[in-house]
């Protein structure tokens, strides 16, 4: 798959999942076990990228200026600071470590 | 449960009031589409392709999961998988929406694009469809206004930059997810699931291709979703998780 692919089919059928959603009959996916799953899925999967993200590179486990930003933005959640003071004040912390130990 | 049609005594002054409420959401929520759009085009996508994300999937997790597996290093086919098994949460909002709204069904093919975190958290908690309707349609529209405005900046900004890795952007995708997953660490049971699969992928990272651990953590969600035993209601974002809170 190409990256238009993915642009395509990610962008397609994440419209026919809230589509899905909407239109069918409420007893088709009305189980407790799809509803559980449906509930753990972002959580397994964002905890998953964050871990990924910060630690991770070039197929192998990296502590670097990533674990900083990332320290940073748990500080800034724990004050209820504003979505884009977490992640832009991730960046600057991990751009400046970057910037003073090269 | 199917809304009630008849409209409170205070009707237009609790209208004005959900509007207002609504459109600060929608506000408050579109300005980090700066953060998508600087971050997509780090990860390598063009501004074209960074834009129709956020036209067309318009699902802040998603589409920082399709550009996060992008720039770490996964195949264009897991961005999509990982993406797409986000969206699926999108679908258990909707299945809460259609009786709340009870709308029909053409009707329904164009508000489907609206239903997002944002706009089920301001329309599930109202007590008559009027005001259902107002909350997810006045939430729905301004958020999908300022996102994808904020996106289109976001992306022409960080296009000029140069290496994104200078500016610690690759950082502030980390710091993304976590704030999109913040709300939901209050809960026990998600709090196991988070651990178990940070464990899973961080373990799968040194033999897999890059993009397999995150898929796999899913089965984590799986798992514990499966054996669990609590019955308890889809867990929808509160007002407060989507408010200037975070």
């Amino acid at each position: 798959m190409t990256l238009w692919g993915a642009v395509i089919v990610g962008s397609l059928g994440c419209y026919l999942l809230k589509l899905a959603g909407v239109s069918v009959p409420s007893r088709v996916l009305d189980h407790p076990v799809i509803e559980r799953v449906a509930d753990l899925i972002p959580v397994a999967l964002l905890a998953a990228l964050v871990a990924v993200q910060v630690f991770a590179g070039q197929g192998r486990l990296e502590l670097d200026a990533r674990a900083a930003g990332l320290a940073f933005a748990v500080v800034a959640l724990l004050f209820r600071a504003p979505f884009l003071v977490v992640v832009f004040g991730a960046a600057v912390v991990a751009g400046l470590l970057r910037l003073w130990w090269g | 449960m199917a809304l009630s049609d008849a409209l409170p005594q205070a009707w237009p002054e609790e209208r004005r009031r959900i509007v207002r409420d609504s459109i600060a959401v929608g506000v408050a929520t579109g300005t980090y589409g700066v953060s998508f759009g600087a971050v997509s085009v780090a990860a390598g996508l063009s501004v074209l392709q960074t834009c129709l994300l956020s036209l067309v999937m318009f699902t802040g997790a998603s589409q920082f999961a399709l550009v996060g597996v992008l720039a770490a290093g996964g195949t264009p086919a897991a961005g999509a998988a990982t993406a797409l098994l986000l969206g699926t949460r999108n679908t258990l909002y909707g299945l809460r929406l259609a009786p709340l709204l009870g709308w029909t069904r053409w009707r329904k093919a164009t508000v489907a694009q609206l239903v997002i975190d944002e706009s089920t958290a301001m329309s599930v908690t109202r007590d008559h469809r009027a005001a259902a309707r107002i909350g997810f349609l006045t939430t729905g529209v301004a958020v999908f206004a300022g996102w994808n405005a904020a996106t289109a900046v976001g992306a022409l900004v960080g296009n000029t930059i140069g290496d994104p890795r200078t500016y610690g952007l690759d950082a502030a995708v980390g710091a993304a997810f976590l704030a999109l997953l913040w709300p939901r660490l209050r809960d026990r049971r998600n709090q196991l699931v988070a651990v178990g699969a940070v464990a899973v992928a961080l373990g799968l990272v040194p033999v897999t291709a890059a993009g397999v651990p995150v898929l796999a953590a899913g089965g984590v969600a799986l798992l514990a979703g499966v054996l669990s035993r609590r019955q308890d209601p889809t867990e929808v974002p509160s007002p407060d998780d989507v408010g200037g809170g975070r």
